[in-house]
């Protein structure tokens, strides 16, 4: 088939749209480093964010930067990837599933993994429960219980998976089948409790909260190792996404393998939930915030709405977590209840204005 | 031969849907599949490109065995638009430019630019490039649809039904812009459809089907008042007007 190819006014336009786009993403990335600082620098003791930054660049020594390196930056590194991880995973989901509710809490996987999580803590020894409410869990093997809150969302995740392909997967239906599964595996952890002594009973209620306030650098660093793949992974199927976004037949008619890309991006999606439930508790809304928010902005184009979700959704669980810990100081909220305060409302606003995605 | 169809069948365990199908397609030839509703006629597109794969039969691309090719393989010589397309909150430019995925590497070159400009010039869209898809009327949905067709720059364009919610204008438009693809651009064209008289008026050959098989199959002498009274179970009369024939209903 001949076409003419001569590159004309219409390419240099777009040229110019997409320059508005990357522009955006450098924006977020801009917000991000500033928040991240100014996250830093607030807390029990306020340390200026000129001393945070020539602490950071030049390594310089004393007591800020103790605190810095040993408390805060690891909180606000732990914020960051999860939010950007809970964002992505989002993201997909809704893309995978090819619906705008879809995000990791709202379909239950995130409560799913956090009952796999508590099995392995308080059944097969992987971590220690204690009365401390500061130290409620201690994750001893947290391979042991990234693997075992991995295979409880991907219980969760294939139940999902089988109903969608059903001619009854609307929206409204998937939600439904959430909710059940956030009952279920909610059940399975309150049967766990159950058995469990009365302070333990307050320190696992407290780990489910959701806070990233707990996560130490070997924390860090396994959410990023998982994380920063799982979004390389992301990209690269960038076009495969939007493809499925336009429909199965059309993105199979375009020569991508719909269903292979389906389920790895619901099995990456899903591993990212299961690390961060493991280590971070249940951080809800995250996955629904992000892409939304990104989307009304810049649109579907999943290779702006990829990583802008990422940036997105760090700067929403950094933003939430420094209010955490300011708006009750000397009180730490847990992050996972100002992302509900956000997030609930949101997912009302998309269920009441006719959800597009 | 562009395309051999051979002895193609398809069904579900309760019932089968396609028997012995055969047919052969040339380049620069528009195809309009004719019958009535349930008769088969998607799930023989579908066959085409393997997105259903028959029970029985071949499909040879130029002796190439489709159903053994890989779905990027498949991709770049076919071309599928369904019957409804879900508009997205994407621009027309990146809407068709996702029509370069088999071609695509890890990113858009300079030639799918190019491409994606030639065709949304060739149907006149290149005012509305930089509007979202979901603003657009089911009309300019549509001919979005078939430009991410077009730029696969496939050798067959298979369409199923792609003017049955278009108004009067937009389908003339559409059928004008496939009829003009497949004379200037050597492609061949498969098309759904369900108006007698719009197929009569822009297509080559006609597949008329009936209960998942071929009740008649040629160029226009086989679309007679009997033909179509033995497929749709209706009575007509076949007149001429402005040179073409047309299919009036006894009602």
């Amino acid at each position: 088939m001949h076409i003419d190819l001569q590159a004309g006014p219409v390419a240099s336009r777009y040229a110019g749209y997409l320059r508005g786009k990357r522009l955006f993403l450098a924006a977020c990335l801009v917000v991000l480093l500033a928040l991240a600082c100014v996250s830093i620098s607030v807390g029990s003791v306020t340390i200026p964010v000129a001393e945070v930054v020539a602490t950071l660049v030049a390594g310089r020594p004393g007591d800020a930067s103790t605190i810095i390196w040993n408390i805060r930056l690891p909180r606000v590194l732990a914020a960051c990837v999860a939010g950007a991880g809970l964002a992505i995973a989002g993201g997909v989901m809704q893309s995978v599933l090819r619906n705008p509710l879809s995000s990791p809490y709202t379909l239950g996987i995130s409560h799913a993994a956090g009952f796999g999580a508590a099995v392995a803590i308080s059944l097969l020894g992987a971590g220690t429960v204690s009365a401390h409410i500061a130290d409620s869990v201690v994750v001893r093997n947290p391979y042991l219980v990234t693997i075992c809150a991995f295979v409880a969302a991907m219980v969760a995740t294939g139940a999902l998976l089988a109903i969608s392909r059903t001619r009854s997967s609307q929206p409204e239906v998937m939600i439904l089948v959430g909710v059940a599964l956030a009952a279920l595996f909610t059940a399975g952890t309150t049967f766990l409790q159950y058995f469990s002594s009365a302070d333990q009973v307050a320190a696992i209620v407290f780990w489910t909260f959701g806070d990233v306030g707990r996560a130490s650098w070997p924390d860090v660093a396994l959410l990023t190792a998982v994380v920063l793949p799982c979004m390389a992974w992301f990209l690269l199927n960038r076009w495969n996404y939007n493809a499925l976004d336009a429909g199965d037949d059309t993105a199979r008619s375009l020569g991508v393998h719909a269903e292979r890309v389906r389920v790895t991006g619901m099995l990456l999606s899903s591993l990212i939930t299961a690390v961060v439930v493991s280590f971070l508790g249940i951080i809800g809304f995250i996955g629904l915030l992000g892409p939304h928010m990104v989307r009304r902005l810049i649109g579907d184009d999943q290779r702006f709405l990829l990583p802008g979700s990422f940036l997105v959704g760090a700067i929403i669980l950094l933003v939430s977590d420094t209010l955490a810990r300011i708006v009750l100081a000397p009180i730490v909220l847990p992050v996972g209840i100002l992302t509900a305060f956000f997030g609930a409302p949101l997912f009302l606003y998309l269920i009441v204005r006719g959800y597009r995605r | 031969m562009m395309l051999e169809v051979d002895g193609v069948g398809f069904g579900y365990p309760s019932h089968p849907v396609l028997e012995e199908v055969s047919f052969s397609v040339r380049s620069e030839e528009f195809i309009a599949i004719l019958g009535p509703n349930g008769v088969g006629k998607t799930t023989l597109l579908r066959c085409l490109n393997a997105l259903l794969r028959p029970g029985a039969g071949s499909v040879l691309l130029e002796d190439r065995d489709v159903l053994a090719m890989s779905r990027p393989e498949i991709a770049r010589e076919m071309a599928y638009v369904s019957q409804r397309n879900q508009p997205m909150r994407m621009t027309v430019f990146d809407s068709v430019l996702l029509g370069r995925r088999p071609h695509m590497g890890f990113d858009v070159s300079s030639r799918d630019l190019a491409v994606t400009e030639g065709i949304l010039r060739r149907l006149n869209l290149s005012d509305l490039a930089l509007r979202y898809v979901d603003e657009m009327s089911g009309g300019e949905v549509q001919k979005v649809a078939i430009a991410r067709a077009l730029v696969q720059e496939p050798r067959i364009l298979l369409l199923d039904e792609p003017t049955s919610s278009l108004d009067l204008k937009n389908q003339l438009e559409i059928l004008t812009l496939v009829r003009d693809v497949v004379r200037d651009h050597g492609v061949a064209a498969l098309m759904t459809m369900h108006d007698l008289n719009l197929a009569l008026r822009f297509a080559d050959r006609f597949i008329l089907m009936k209960g998942g098989a071929i009740h008649a199959a040629g160029g226009r002498e086989v679309v007679t008042a009997e033909t179509i009274r033995n497929v749709y179970d209706v009575p007509v009369t076949v007149e001429q007007c402005c040179g073409f024939p047309v299919v009036v209903p006894c009602v």
